[in-house]
């Protein structure tokens, strides 16, 4: 019984310390011209799904969710972001090449056809990220043209 | 025993967090410095350059034929070192630009492949295959190539081999055969 008080104090004592440690934020209030709604005509069905699925791993602004600085959920939130942002950031869309372009484009619409993006663990708390069937087929269609055009 | 398991596993928690919250300055340097290894590049024969690349290229299509998901990955990870290497600096100012853009993106797809399963990897190859062939294009090449087409995978998909013979690697064993010589090269 002494012991399980140990660990309970240890635990609480690391939960404690844990949160001291700081993670960087990605907040942003700038939208760079290079932005993939600026260089693009996007309707705005498809601006405001991007925006709700994509733009909190894939932008410089994230709107976070009110538990996003306990940690260590905080560290979690913030590796997603820097790895989502490291394959495609749609603030920078128009600084890539059109090669490039067209090849995040395919990705994109690979990602969205096998249901790999947006990710699980984002959508379980986002509902309103997920894409329905429906949306799915608009959206990767659009994307095509869009990449059939560049 | 069960208390010591506990106090261990909060320890490492502990040490974890730690860790992990070092680590985040690094990373930001890190993607700086990759961006600028396009740049810092040995100075030899381009032909051969071009010729490793080629090289490891095909060795990644032989695996994704045999259906080799870890030989393809590694093949992968050894084509994005031989396209970090590549040296444009014989070229023109024009074909260098283009050059660089068709690296930076080869090596991306080469590095996706490398951490992938087959299903993805076969998706990138697709992306990686046009790269390659728009380096030839700008390079050449000493051997001999053939252009081959599956109409089928993905509305239509193209890849680069040293034999007229048609081995599909997007499909590998489900659909060995499939495919046609579209083009020779040289």
């Amino acid at each position: 019984m002494k012991f399980a008080k140990i660990i309970a104090v240890v635990l609480l004592v690391a939960f404690v310390g844990i949160q001291f440690v700081p993670t960087e934020r990605n907040q942003s209030d700038v939208v760079p011209k290079t932005d993939f709604m600026l260089v693009n005509s996007v309707p705005d069905h498809i601006k405001s799904k991007l925006q709700t699925s994509c733009y909190d791993c894939h932008s410089n602004n994230t709107q976070y969710p009110w538990y996003n600085k306990v940690q260590p959920i905080a560290w979690f939130l913030e590796d997603h972001i820097k790895k989502g942002k490291a394959e495609l950031n749609f603030n920078e869309w128009d600084s890539l090449s059109n090669r490039r372009k067209k090849s995040k484009l395919r990705s994109i619409i690979k990602q969205i056809e096998n249901d790999e993006m947006p990710l699980d663990s984002y959508t379980l708390i986002h509902r309103e990220a997920s894409f329905s069937e429906a949306e799915k087929q608009e959206l990767i269609q659009w994307v095509e043209r869009l990449k059939d055009s560049i | 025993m069960k208390n010591l398991k506990m106090s261990i596993a909060a320890m490492l928690l502990l040490t974890l967090s730690f860790a992990n919250g070092q680590e985040k300055e690094k990373m930001n340097h890190d993607h700086a410095t990759m961006k600028m290894d396009h740049s810092k590049m040995m100075n030899m024969n381009n032909d051969a350059k071009a010729e490793a690349i080629l090289n490891d290229y095909f060795n990644l299509k032989d695996a994704l034929v045999a259906d080799d998901t870890k030989k393809a990955a590694q093949e992968g990870s050894k084509l994005a070192a031989s396209l970090k290497a590549f040296d444009a600096s014989k070229y023109t100012a024009e074909e260098q630009k283009e050059l660089a853009d068709i690296i930076e993106d080869a090596t991306e797809h080469a590095e996706h492949i490398a951490k992938s399963e087959m299903s993805h990897q076969r998706e990138h190859f697709k992306t990686l295959s046009k790269d390659i062939s728009d380096l030839i294009a700008i390079t050449g090449t000493k051997s001999t190539l053939y252009e081959q087409f599956c109409p089928m995978y993905d509305g239509g998909s193209s890849w680069l081999s040293t034999s007229d013979q048609v081995r599909n690697p997007y499909y590998g064993s489900k659909m060995l055969k499939c495919g046609k010589v579209k083009k020779t090269i040289n």
